[in-house]
């Protein structure tokens, strides 16, 4: 049981230590107490890859309870199965790598020990979020890789850049985390509980399920479906909400390698991967999904295409893969989706800390217009993002071969109109994304050098503490690719075994009934104990039930027997975008100014990034402040005029009128006790002036 | 059961305090004032002692009122001296007696004239807060809650800044217009019922019309407490004008008292009122919700941009409320405990670099975090907490009511829910200008950093709202069981009211003509007699003193 501790609150651990006591021990104290630990945590997670991989078990490691009122209840707690335990590996090794990196990277910096804290910090809340067992402790975690993206985005928090995009990030999150919390609230009204197990095995009997949903009745399961995935577009950075992910740049390189391309914005793919029992059943959903993942791949690679930013170009790379393994999960290719996740990982942790190598080189410059002509002086970092390059364009024997042209094979192999344009959007963005890495690779390193001399001279290659890292992430961009292919996607599909599965369960834990148990039971007979062997070379086996797949759905099976040009297509476009990209900037380097200005609406479109941070600008930003405004203003002349100063005004009006009769002089009041006393007298005898008449006669008619 | 009066201790301890004080004389101001300070602190500390021993006295299964005190008041009326607390009230006790001796160690300093008047006006300000969460009779809680107002009154108004006299009088203005039509509202009830006592109030909802209109009176004074939308416009100017201590306590508890008299009075005693109202009270907690968090984004005083949060944290309570589920009103209640401990630490960090710099200014300040690391790690804190990041106790009151509303009108919680979007933007924004950036004021940048002083001001805070963040369950199992008595009276209530209609329907269709004015049962009258199978099951309760129909 130690090393399900260890794996999740080993960076916690040195969070504290770190934050709490950085001034104590010191910026060494704080790297290398920080860094051991995320030592531990990674090994812990790898023992636990093994374990849950070799054991066939899935189990839940109940630990508090966190809130709980009526039936809303959700404790803390840590899952694991196969889906968690693959997600934990990924985080805690590429998050070990950037944080001996960062040793290196942020060496010269006054706030190491802050910087040290933020990146565990981080990396637990990432962990908490992965082995979540329930929907409010993801989004507990949700919520906590924002806060540290945000944090470490405005790390350097002078720079009123990297302020605004911080702000921007938990922002333009939040707004996808709005989704993300009705999603949950609408899960607990349809299936009376937030924990997973509970709303996986109440899916199939609420398929059919229709509720309210603000005056109209939708389709629970699709409604559901949809809210998360409003959650996961704004942390995967999908089309509509990934204004903040280039923004994110602005932080220190680790951070983007770590949060802006490995991890954090993989949790959108992990949370639909998660609810796969759930989305099975949700079709338009997945349509959607498709959809969105699709448009984003192809925007994403036309904006990185013509920016000059190293970091943004590689940002929008970002994008646009997470735009891919969008598609894969919408067309149910979740083990796809997810092993494009892994590969990816490292890949693009690796073009980024490679990125970091190169900028640490030239004197902290990240416009490619300013470099060129040194990878003589860097080859090793040349090579590092060499390796990250042909992984990402998908070069046979490197990891992105085997992720990504599963993903364009089973896009294919869906056969709805909406696979088929994400095949289409996917082979186009293949041949973008290797002509924009290698116009990266050729800008920066090829060429004449456009630095000054000074910046030329200081260009060296990075301490050790840097390139260590950069190997490991090398070894994982080459290898993990072939290594995982057949126990992520390979194997041939067992109808039978997915369907007995379905439901099996897991170590009982608080609020689970006998009903749970005795599925546990049957799991475990049923599968026992297998080899390493088996398990990496046969997908169900490996999966076990952390994802489903109905059998009717599987387009990873279907992906197998694609046809020849299907499968080698890819490929060729890759060629194509390289070699066009050699014509462009090494061959003839006039080309790219000829046809930006030949083509110049279409390439202010990419080069503004589809006028997407203007529109939101004037749509949201000002009339935010507008609104603010008007209402500051109806507080004063609306509310208060009306309400409170305005019954001061009217009684102080009243007063004061009523005060004109105090003047002090008796003459006045004796006038106006006359005019009262014949008022008066009239008032009792009206017209009846006889009497009066009379007297008067008798004293003075004389 | 409980021999030691506690709750009485608690409410009349500050007092003796003030007595100490009072009777210490001395013709050296500064010896007085240091009499002053510490008999005040100490008084409070004693009274935080006995919460704390009141805590953990609580017995946590018992759904109803626990500690009960009862003295003959006014025989004649039948009106006593009635304190008790259960899981409801509970918490407003605690925090009272918490934030209390925090306000004196923040005021330490930073008042500097009439020392004494200040602590004797804060000593009985937390006499007379406890005692309204204590108080179980109509009138002593009326006694309590409006004697509230003075205290305050003159806090914000001698001790506040350049515009005191016109906030104190707005808040003034505004409160007391509640309170009158309270007062008629209890005295109604009191014919109608016979008694003042809360429990049996609760028991026996009067008929529904007559609910509507003392709902309706009821409903004007908490509203203007809580603040709700559009009557918030005096807590703005209170807060802004008010010295430290009194936002704090402003914030802390006095809000928390429109809520407390939700969950109470309106709830329970007018639950088809209630039922009617709900729907108007969803829209104006929303309208709280969007219109003052934007209103808050473009404030360039920092106390009237809490302020304005502060509305906006209301709006959630007072929708989690009126929900009448589970989730919402223990939402509502952990909301305001949780939101008494954030936005107090937030008023006190204003106070920290108000008392350093002498400006609430947002543009005069500027990248602190240079040079007050330890503070900008409390204000970041306090910051996410208002938030509401999970992790937080702003986190779970928030989500909590949102649930509770989703099953109620997921249209309202589609609005209420973008609280999540526009509640970020201004706090970050105020973050970001105050605490980052490049520091433009050289008399910014020389701050000093917390000292030990403030620190241990801050450090229970902040620690109370990470780990309520975390483990909120000592709170809400506590308030559980009685939240689900509130709900299961609440519905009886309801359950009463159509009954009583069905009753007077038949009774209609039965006899049309049997000596009865047709027209007056056709439709039910505003002030009908008291039903005597419904009224009585209180069991001994005096007759009605005023029948409307004789």
């Amino acid at each position: 049981m130690t090393f399900e501790y260890l794996a999740v609150f080993s960076p916690l651990l040195g969070f504290i230590i770190s934050f709490l006591f950085g001034k104590k021990i010191g910026a060494r104290g704080s790297q290398i107490v920080t860094c051991g630990l995320m030592f531990v945590a990674a090994f812990s997670a790898i023992n636990l890859f093994f374990s849950v991989i070799l054991g066939g078990t899935q189990y839940v490691v109940p630990l508090a309870e966190w809130v709980s009122s009526d039936f809303f209840s959700a404790n803390w707690a840590l899952r694991f199965d196969t889906l968690s335990v693959v997600m934990m590996c990924v985080i805690t090794i590429v998050s070990t790598c950037v944080h001996v990196y960062s040793v290196g990277y942020m060496s010269h910096d006054p706030h190491r020990s802050r910087f040290m804290s933020y990146l565990s910090l981080f990396t637990f809340a990432m962990l908490m979020l992965v082995s979540a067992d329930n929907l409010l402790q993801l989004f507990f975690g949700w919520e906590g890789v924002g806060l540290a993206s945000y944090l470490l985005i405005g790390f350097w928090n002078t720079k009123d850049s990297a302020n605004s995009a911080a702000m921007k990030a938990f922002i333009v999150n939040r707004v996808g985390d709005f989704g993300l919390a009705l999603g949950i609230m609408a899960c607990f009204v349809v299936f009376g509980s937030i924990n997973f197990e509970t709303i996986f095995a109440g899916v199939e009997s609420k398929q059919d399920l229709s509720v309210n949903f603000v005056g109209f009745d939708v389709h629970a399961l699709t409604l559901i479906g949809l809210l998360l995935f409003t959650g996961a577009v704004g942390k995967s950075a999908q089309l509509g909400l990934h204004t903040w992910l280039p923004d994110a740049m602005e932080g220190p390189t680790p951070v983007s390698a770590l949060i802006h391309a490995a991890t954090m914005v993989t949790a959108g793919v992990f949370l639909v991967a998660r609810f796969s029992p759930l989305y099975e059943y949700a079709p338009i959903a997945l349509m959607v999904i498709t959809i969105f993942g699709a448009c984003t791949a192809l925007v994403a690679a036309t904006i990185g295409l013509t920016q000059f930013d190293i970091k943004r170009v590689i940002a929008y790379s970002t994008m646009s893969q997470l735009g891919y393994m969008f598609f894969a999960l919408g067309v149910s290719a979740y083990g796809a989706a997810i092993f494009h996740l892994m590969t990816h990982a490292f890949f693009k942790a690796l073009l980024f800390l490679g990125a970091g190598s190169v900028i640490h080189a030239m004197s902290d410059e990240q416009d490619m217009r300013n470099m060129g002509g040194i990878w003589k002086k860097i080859p090793f970092t040349y090579a590092m993002m060499w390796i990250g390059s042909l992984a990402l364009a998908g070069v046979p024997l490197f990891a992105g071969y085997y992720s990504k042209d599963m993903i364009i094979e089973v896009a294919y192999a869906d056969q709805t109109w909406f696979g088929d344009l994400a095949f289409t959007f996917g082979i186009i963005a293949a041949a973008l994304t290797a002509f924009y890495s290698w116009r990266l690779i050729l800008l920066t390193f090829h060429g004449k050098p456009r630095a000054d001399k000074h910046v030329m001279d200081h260009v060296h290659e990075s301490p050790p503490v840097m390139t260590a890292p950069l190997l490991v992430l090398a070894v994982g961009a080459i290898f993990s690719g072939a290594v995982f292919y057949n126990g992520f996607v390979g194997g041939h599909h067992d109808a039978h075994h997915g369907e007995a599965a379905v439901h099996a369960e897991v170590t009982p834990h608080a609020g689970d009934d006998m009903h749970h148990d005795t599925h546990a039971e049957v799991a475990h007979a049923e599968e026992g104990h297998h080899d390493l062997f088996a398990a990496l070379n046969d997908r169900n086996l490996f999966w076990q039930n952390a994802i489903k797949v109905l059998p009717e759905n599987d387009t990873v099976d279907a992906a197998h027997s694609v046809p020849f040009w299907v499968k080698k297509l890819p490929i060729l476009m890759s060629a194509l975008g390289i070699a066009l990209a050699y014509i462009f900037y090494l061959v003839a380097p006039s080309l790219p100014a000829l046809f930006s200005k030949a083509f110049k609406p279409v390439h202010s479109l990419f080069f503004r990034k589809w006028y997407f941070d203007e529109l939101y600008d004037y749509i949201f930003v000002k009339n935010s402040l507008r609104l603010g405004l008007w209402f500051t203003w109806a507080d004063r002349r609306i509310i208060d005029r009306f309400g409170p100063d305005g019954f001061a005004n009217a009684s102080a009006f009243v007063a004061k009128c009523s005060s004109r009769f105090q003047s002090g002089f008796i003459y006045q009041y004796a006038f106006v006790m006359l005019i009262g006393l014949v008022l008066a007298m009239l008032w009792i005898a009206p017209f009846d002036f006889s009497g009066l008449i009379d007297v008067l006669k008798s004293n003075f008619g004389k | 059961m409980f021999d030691l009066p506690v709750l009485s201790l608690m409410t009349f301890l500050p007092l003796v305090g003030v007595l100490f004080i009072v009777s210490v004389r001395s013709t050296d101001e500064e010896v007085m004032a240091r009499n002053a300070k510490n008999t005040a602190l100490f008084t409070s500390l004693f009274t935080t002692a006995l919460g704390v021993y009141l805590a953990m006295q609580f017995d946590p299964a018992d759904a109803g009122f626990q500690f009960v005190e009862r003295m003959e008041w006014f025989p004649s009326l039948g009106i006593s001296y009635y304190m008790g607390v259960d899981g409801i009230s509970l918490f407003f006790v605690l925090l009272s007696a918490f934030l209390v001796p925090i306000c004196i160690l923040a005021s330490w300093h930073s008042i500097k004239t009439r020392v004494k008047e200040f602590m004797i006006a804060f000593l009985i300000l937390e006499s007379l807060m406890i005692g309204t969460f204590c108080a179980l009779d109509m009138f002593l809680f009326y006694v309590f809650f409006e004697a509230v107002l003075i205290p305050m009154f003159i806090i914000i108004g001698v001790w506040g800044g350049a515009r005191r006299v016109y906030s104190a009088y707005k808040f003034f203005l505004y409160t007391l217009l509640g309170s009158v039509l309270m007062l008629v509202a209890m005295l109604v009830l009191y014919a109608q019922v016979g008694t003042s006592e809360i429990p049996v109030l609760m028991e026996n909802p009067v008929v529904r019309d007559l609910q509507i209109w003392l709902w309706l009176a009821v409903f004007a004074s908490f509203a203007v407490k809580m603040p709700m939308w559009p009557v918030h416009t005096w807590l703005p100017d209170a807060h802004v004008e008010a010295p430290t201590a009194g936002s704090v306590i402003l914030a802390g508890v006095l809000l928390k008292m429109g809520g407390y008299g939700f969950l109470r009075f309106s709830l329970p005693m007018f639950p088809e009122a209630s039922e009617v109202f709900a729907p108007m009270v969803f829209w104006l907690s929303v309208v709280a919700i969007i219109y003052t968090s934007l209103v808050a984004l473009v404030q360039e005083d920092i106390k009237k941009l809490i302020a304005y949060s502060s509305v906006a944290h209301m709006g959630y309570v007072t929708l989690g409320i009126f929900t009448a589920t589970t989730q919402g009103i223990e939402g509502g209640i952990f909301q305001m405990i949780s939101h008494g401990l954030i936005s107090g630490a937030l008023f006190l960090s204003v106070g920290v670099i108000y008392d350093r710099l002498h400006t609430r200014e947002i543009g005069r300040y500027g990248g602190i975090v240079k040079n007050m690391p330890k503070y900008a790690t409390v204000f970041m804190i306090l910051m996410l907490g208002s938030v509401g990041l999970p992790g937080t106790s702003g986190f779970v009151g928030e989500f909590l009511t949102l649930v509770g509303i989703y099953q109620v009108d997921t249209l309202v919680t589609l609005f209420a829910a973008t609280g999540l979007i526009v509640g970020a933007p201004y706090m970050l924004y105020l973050y970001r200008r105050v605490v980052f950036g490049k520091q433009v004021n050289d008399d910014a940048a020389k701050m000093s950093d917390l000292n030990l002083r403030e620190l241990s001001l801050f450090i229970p805070l902040v620690a109370m709202v990470i780990y309520f963040g975390f483990f909120p369950g000592y709170i809400l199992d506590r308030i559980n069981p009685s939240v689900d008595r509130l709900i299961s009276t609440y519905e009886s209530g309801l359950q009463k009211g159509e009954m009583r209609r069905a009753a007077l329907l038949e009774a209609a269709q039965v006899k049309p003509a049997a000596g009865l004015d047709t027209q007056a049962v056709g439709t039910v009258p505003a002030f009908a007699p008291v039903h005597t199978d419904d009224a009585m099951d209180g069991g001994d309760l005096p007759m009605p003193i005023i029948n409307y129909n004789e």
